[in-house]
């Protein structure tokens, strides 16, 4: 059992079956997410409070759960590198990273776009808003670490540990609007009641969503085989593979 | 032998986890007051809002309480987190959906004689997306069950009478 997940993820034989998952994934998340868009910019009905300007959350909140979705990876794959040292996981954390604090910027900026008109600031100090922004800074300190330390080794363990320790950040993110007196409203989609959201509304967002998912499982499988061939370029795997090019 | 390096690791990282959380519960709940982005009216009618410096208040626009001076950019409204009413002084520009019955965040500070003058008015709206004509269906229904409600509550009271 353990020598065949060790096989199974070796970095070579990982990069030779995620190749034909790359298109798979990118095709549908390019056809979903046109799709998705299509429904909400000009299928979705206006918002009653908010007009036409509502229409940022088929971005704006799909990009805010990709965030949160995506430090859930990356500190889940950082544990398992750290404790059971499949290498793969660190490089799929490592990969992860940039995609993240992506999304966590694309969610604090189309928030501040959003928050001007309605709320009247592009930003206020309030819980949800500060706990993203701690989001951003623990992706980019996970990426600072990761390029400071010139070892690998020490390099996945050290950042790894962060990501781990940051997953405190995520209830906090989720909960904030509950817990605290926000700005922000209270949680839509995400909670046990039923979603308060006309469906004309909600099915794009879910798409956009899904899309959302898609695009990121293309870009990490990517990465990830970026990430193993450079870190796998002195070992034999990758020579053959650059003698047969 | 390397099964009890992991399961050491494992604890390690767990421990490292449980500590960090513990620590950051202890430390949201000592800072729990700057945390709270504003005060309610109640808060601030029970004198729990600092007196000295601003502060944020939070609640509804009252109905009906929107007082716009004629010759400058001055208002004065109610806010309410119906259980108490604050009244609300700000000069400038509002925001899109300030109106009445909306949840604004006003940041200000108490006068002397008891007013809240605001610098900065922020709206705030709710979790909920509908089209205008759900909303509308909604609020009609709302007001058939409040008046259905007022009518039989009558009834049962001229019953009870008899």
């Amino acid at each position: 059992m353990w020598n065949w997940i060790q096989r199974f993820s070796s970095p070579k034989h990982f990069y030779s079956m995620s190749a034909p998952l790359i298109n798979v994934f990118a095709i549908s998340a390019l056809l979903i997410g046109i799709y998705g868009l299509y429904l909400g910019l000009f299928v979705a009905p206006t918002d009653y409070q908010q007009g036409e300007s509502y229409r940022i959350i088929f971005i704006h909140v799909p990009a805010a759960w990709m965030s949160l979705f995506i430090y859930m990876v990356m500190a889940i794959s950082s544990g398992i590198g750290i404790i059971w040292q499949i290498r793969l996981a660190d490089m799929v954390a490592a990969a992860s990273a940039p995609i993240g604090a992506s999304f966590a910027f694309l969610a604090l900026v189309t928030g501040a776009l959003w928050g001007k008109p309605m709320w009247g600031a592009y930003w206020v100090w309030d819980a949800r808003l500060t706990s993203e922004l701690i989001l951003l800074f623990l992706y980019l300190g996970y990426m600072a670490l990761q390029s400071a330390i010139d070892d690998q080794r020490s390099a996945d363990k050290a950042s790894g540990l962060l990501a781990i320790v940051g997953v405190v950040n995520i209830p906090i993110i989720h909960y904030s609007v509950e817990w605290w007196n926000t700005l922000h409203q209270g949680a839509t989609v995400a909670k046990f009641d039923k979603p308060s959201m006309h469906i004309d509304m909600l099915i794009p967002l879910m798409l956009m969503a899904l899309a959302f998912k898609l695009f990121y499982g293309a870009l990490v499988l990517v990465r990830t085989r970026n990430e193993a061939l450079y870190r796998d370029r002195n070992r034999r795997w990758v020579r053959e593979l650059i003698e047969k090019l | 032998m390397a099964m009890n390096r992991r399961s050491r690791r494992k604890v390690l990282i767990f421990g490292i986890v449980f500590g960090v959380a513990v620590a950051t519960v202890l430390g949201l709940t000592a800072f729990e007051e700057n945390l709270l982005y504003f005060y309610s009216p109640t808060q601030v009618k029970a004198g729990e809002a600092p007196q000295q410096h601003s502060f944020r208040v939070g609640g509804l626009v009252v109905d009906g309480s929107v007082n716009r001076a004629p010759d400058s950019l001055t208002i004065e409204f109610d806010v309410t987190d119906n259980t108490e009413t604050m009244t609300i002084e700000y000069t400038g520009i509002l925001p899109d959906l300030f109106r009445e019955g909306q949840g604004i965040v006003a940041m200000g500070s108490l006068q002397a004689d008891g007013r809240f003058v605001a610098q900065e008015v922020l709206a705030k709206h709710d979790e909920n997306y509908m089209p205008p004509e759900v909303a509308d269906a909604l609020k009609t229904a709302e007001d058939a069950a409040k008046l259905k409600a007022i009518e039989s509550g009558a009834a049962n009271g001229s019953t009870g009478n008899i």
